[in-house]
C-alpha cells in the first residue's frame, strides 16, 4: 500500500510539506486540552516517554501531570477509572498503547461503560483510541482491528479516520461526544499520510460518511487503510476509462444508511473492503443494509473483500498474503465492473 | 481497641516493612474475630464523637436496612419482583457503618450486598422498592433491577454484575477529586469472592501508586455463593493483600457498627488529607443464601448458629441500652418508626407504573454534554 490522496485535497497526490495523519491526532489533543478544562489524558508511557508513537510528545511539559496522567500497565482499570472520572463530570481520553490491548478493558468498556447512561441516566464522555491495523509486520498481538468487536455493542460509537483530516475532525467530535467513542486510528498511516488539517473549530461529525472520490461505474464503500487501496485501484482503473467511486464510511457505529444508499442508487455494483476479518465484519452490517434497503437498484451481487479469516501473521509474506492489496482490489474490482 | 486501631501501624505514609504474610492451610478456616463483644470495649458514653442521635441513627438505618431486605424477600416469595432478590441480612453493619463514615460530598459504588449503603447515603425507600419491582419510577426506570442502581445527586455510582468492576470506576472518580485538588473520598465494596476478579489487582494498584482518596471495604462473609473462603484466597488474611500495593490493610470485626465506623473514618479521613487508600476487611457473615432462590444448605449449621450470636444489630441494641443511651420507648419508637416507613414505600412502589415497552428503545446514546440524562 502506497499513500494516496485524502479529502480535502483528495486527488492532489501526497505532497511532503503537508502534516501527517498523526499530527492531526496531536493537533486534536492538544486543542481539546487548551479549550476544555476537563478533558485529560490517560494512558501508559504517554507523559515522559510521549507515548509509543509519540502522539504526546511534551504533553507532560506543556498541560502538566493534571491532564497528561501515565498509568501502571492495566487496561481494565484504565478504562473503568476514566469512566469514573468522567461520571465526575471530566472527559477523559485513554491511549491504548496498541489496540490490540483493548481486549483487556473489555469489560470495562461493554459492561460499565456502554450501559450506564441506559441503565441509570449520567452521560460517559470518554474516548478510547489507539493505535489499529497491520501492513507493520507486527504479528497476531499488534496487528488488530477490532472495530467488528464493538460495533455490536449498544451505546458504544465507533469511527476509523483514513486522512488527517478525518483524524483531527473525527478525534474533537468523539472527545466533545457525551458518549464512549471507540477510536481507531491506523498506524501503517501515521507518517505514510499527509494532507491538510482542519482548523481548532472544525470537527468532522461522527455517524457521516464522505465520499472520496466520485465515480458512476462501481462503489467500493470501505473506512481506514481501505480508502487508499480503493483510491488507487480507482486511479489505476480510471486509466482504462472505468469510473469508481470511493465512500469513506469513516464512523462504523452508527453507520451513514443514507450514503450507502446513495452511492448504491447512483453506481449500482458494490464492493465493500476492509482490513479487519471477512467473518462478522462490519461489511456484513453494509451488506445487510444494501440488501433492505436498495436491493433493487443493485446490479450485481455485493462483494466483499477483506481480511483472510487468520489471525495476521508476523513474517512479510503471510502478512502480505492475508491482508488485503490494491491488486486484489483492482481485481474484485475488474470482475464486479464485467458483471 | 478493635484490630482498627492496632493495624493503624501500617497507615504511615511510607507504609513499614511489614512481615512476611501468614499462609494459611487450605482447608483451614479464616481467622474470626476474637470472642466476646468488641462492643464491650468501647468506652462507656458516646464513643468517637458521636452524638446520641447519631448512634441512634446507626440502629435505625440497620434495622431499616433488615426490614428493607426481609420485605424483598417476601415480595420474592410472592412472585412480584421478576429477578433475583439479594439480601444482606448479619452485614448490615458493614454497610451502615462504612457509608456513615462518608461524608455528602464523598462518591460510593455499592455492591450487590449493599442496600444499608444506599440506605444510608438517604435513597428514597419507595425508589428502592420500585427498581426491585421494575417500575417507572425507580433510579433506573426500570432498565435494571435489584440494588443496581445510581443516583449521582447522592453521590450513589451504580454497580454491575461482574465483581470488582467498580473499583477501577470509584478509582476513577477519586482520581478526578485529585486531578481537581477536591478534599473529597470515593468508596467501594467487594466481597471475599470478588477479591479473586483481575479488577480487585488493578484497580488497587492504580489507587496506590497514584495515592488516590479511595477506600475499598472488603466484606468477608465467609462463602462466594457456595465457595468459602478457603477456597478463594490462600493469604490468612484478606487484608494482606493491601501489602502488595503499599497501603494500609485493616482488619475490622464487621458484626460491630462502631468498630467499622471507626475504622472506615480513619481511612476516609486518611485518603481526604492526601494519604491514599486503604483497603478495610470486614470480617462477617452471610447468613442467608446467595440470594433467595438458595437455602445455601452448603453452609454447615453450626457455623451459622455461632454467628447468629453475634448479630449486629442485637449486639448493637444491647450495648446502646446497657449504655444507657436508648431508653424502652425510644427503641418501640425506632422499631415502628421503621415498620411504618417500610410498609408505606412499600405500598406506594407496588402502586407505582411500569415503564411503556416501546420506550425501552430510548436512551441508549447520551445527547448533550456531561451529565446529561435521559
Amino acid at each position: 500500500m502506497r499513500a494516496a490522496e485524502q479529502s480535502p485535497g483528495a486527488g492532489q497526490g501526497p505532497q511532503a510539506e503537508e502534516p501527517t495523519y498523526i499530527q492531526g491526532i496531536t493537533e486534536a489533543l492538544r486543542e481539546e486540552l487548551q479549550s476544555d478544562p476537563n478533558v485529560f489524558l490517560i494512558g501508559e508511557d504517554i507523559g515522559t516517554y510521549g507515548g509509543a508513537f509519540k502522539v504526546t510528545k511534551g504533553f507532560l511539559q506543556e498541560f502538566g501531570p493534571a491532564r497528561i496522567v501515565d498509568t501502571p500497565i492495566s487496561e481494565s482499570a484504565i478504562v473503568g477509572a476514566a469512566t469514573g472520572a468522567a461520571l465526575m463530570g471530566m472527559r477523559p481520553v485513554v491511549e491504548m498503547q496498541f489496540i490490540d490491548f483493548i481486549s483487556c478493558g473489555w469489560n470495562q468498556i461493554v459492561n460499565m461503560a456502554a450501559k450506564l447512561h441506559y441503565r441509570w441516566g449520567p452521560s460517559v464522555p470518554i474516548t478510547i483510541r489507539g493505535p489499529s491495523g497491520g501492513y507493520t509486520h507486527g504479528g497476531p498481538f499488534h496487528s488488530e482491528n477490532p472495530e467488528a468487536w464493538f460495533c455490536h455493542v449498544p451505546g458504544l460509537k465507533v469511527v476509523a479516520p483514513s486522512t488527517g483530516w478525518d483524524a483531527k475532525g473525527l478525534l474533537k467530535a468523539a472527545i466533545r461526544d457525551p458518549n464512549p467513542v471507540i477510536y481507531l486510528e491506523h498506524k501503517f498511516l501515521y507518517r505514510r499520510i499527509r494532507g491538510p488539517l482542519p482548523g481548532p473549530d472544525t470537527v468532522v461529525p461522527i455517524g457521516k460518511a464522505e465520499v472520496k472520490r466520485a465515480g458512476t461505474d462501481a462503489s467500493v464503500i470501505t473506512y481506514g487503510s481501505g480508502v487508499h487501496l480503493a483510491l488507487e485501484a480507482a486511479a489505476e482503473l480510471a486509466r482504462q476509462g472505468h469510473s469508481v467511486e470511493v465512500l469513506d464510511l469513516r464512523t462504523l457505529r452508527p453507520l451513514d444508511l443514507e450514503a450507502i444508499v446513495a452511492t448504491v442508487e447512483k453506481t449500482g455494483k458494490v464492493l465493500i473492503l476492509h482490513e479487519a476479518h471477512l467473518t462478522g465484519g462490519v461489511g456484513g452490517e453494509v451488506a445487510a443494509l444494501i440488501a433492505e434497503h436498495a436491493f433493487e437498484r443493485l446490479d450485481a451481487p455485493v462483494m466483499r473483500l477483506a481480511s483472510a479469516d487468520t489471525p495476521v501473521p508476523y513474517s512479510d509474506a503471510l502478512e502480505q498474503f492475508v491482508l488485503p492489496d490494491a491488486a486484489r482490489v483492482r481485481q474484485a474490482l475488474e470482475s464486479l465492473l464485467d458483471y | 481497641m478493635p484490630a482498627a486501631r492496632r493495624s493503624r501501624a501500617a497507615s504511615t505514609a511510607a507504609p513499614t516493612r511489614r512481615s512476611a504474610p501468614a499462609v494459611r492451610r487450605p482447608g483451614a478456616a479464616h481467622p474470626q474475630p476474637a470472642a466476646g463483644s468488641p462492643l464491650a470495649a468501647h468506652p462507656s458514653g458516646p464513643p468517637f464523637g458521636l452524638t446520641r442521635d447519631q448512634l441512634h441513627r446507626l440502629l435505625y438505618l440497620m434495622l431499616l436496612n433488615r426490614a428493607f431486605d426481609d420485605r424483598i424477600s417476601t415480595l420474592y416469595r410472592q412472585g412480584k419482583i421478576s429477578g433475583g432478590a439479594f439480601g444482606s441480612r448479619g452485614q448490615e453493619a458493614c454497610s451502615v457503618g462504612s457509608a456513615f463514615a462518608t461524608q455528602p460530598q464523598d462518591v460510593v459504588g455499592p455492591m450487590i450486598r449493599n442496600s444499608g449503603v444506599i440506605l444510608t447515603r438517604g435513597l428514597d425507600l419507595r425508589r428502592f422498592f420500585a427498581n426491585y419491582l421494575g417500575r417507572a419510577t425507580s433510579p433506573t426506570g426500570g432498565r435494571d433491577g435489584n440494588t443496581h442502581l445510581g443516583d449521582l445527586s447522592l453521590g450513589i455510582v451504580a454497580p454491575i454484575s461482574h465483581l470488582s468492576a467498580l473499583i477501577p470506576v470509584l478509582a476513577g472518580v477519586a482520581l478526578a477529586f485529585k486531578l481537581r485538588g477536591e478534599k473529597r473520598v470515593a468508596m467501594t465494596w467487594i466481597g471475599d469472592g470478588g477479591s479473586s476478579v483481575g479488577d480487585f489487582h488493578e484497580g488497587l494498584n492504580m489507587a496506590g501508586v497514584m495515592r488516590l482518596p479511595f477506600v475499598l471495604v472488603l466484606e468477608n462473609n465467609q462463602y462466594a455463593y457456595s465457595t468459602p473462603t478457603a477456597s478463594q484466597c490462600a493469604a490468612a488474611r484478606f487484608a494482606d493483600k493491601a501489602a502488595g500495593y503499599g497501603i494500609p490493610g485493616v482488619t475490622v470485626d464487621g458484626n460491630d457498627v462502631l468498630a467499622v465506623y471507626f475504622a472506615v473514618r480513619q481511612a476516609v479521613e486518611r485518603a481526604r488529607e492526601g494519604n491514599g487508600p486503604t483497603l478495610i476487611e470486614a470480617v462477617t457473615m452471610r447468613m442467608k443464601g446467595h440470594a433467595e432462590h438458595d437455602d445455601a444448605g452448603y453452609v454447615p449449621k453450626a457455623l451459622v448458629a455461632e454467628w447468629e450470636k453475634r448479630d449486629p444489630i442485637a449486639r448493637y441494641r444491647q450495648w446502646l441500652v446497657a449504655r444507657k443511651l436508648m431508653t424502652q420507648p425510644e427503641e418501640h419508637a425506632l422499631d415502628s418508626r421503621v415498620a411504618r416507613e417500610i410498609d408505606l414505600a412499600c405500598e406506594q412502589a407496588l402502586a407505582d407504573p411500569f415503564p411503556e415497552g416501546p420506550s425501552a428503545l430510548t436512551g441508549v446514546y447520551a445527547e448533550g454534554g456531561p451529565g446529561a440524562s435521559r
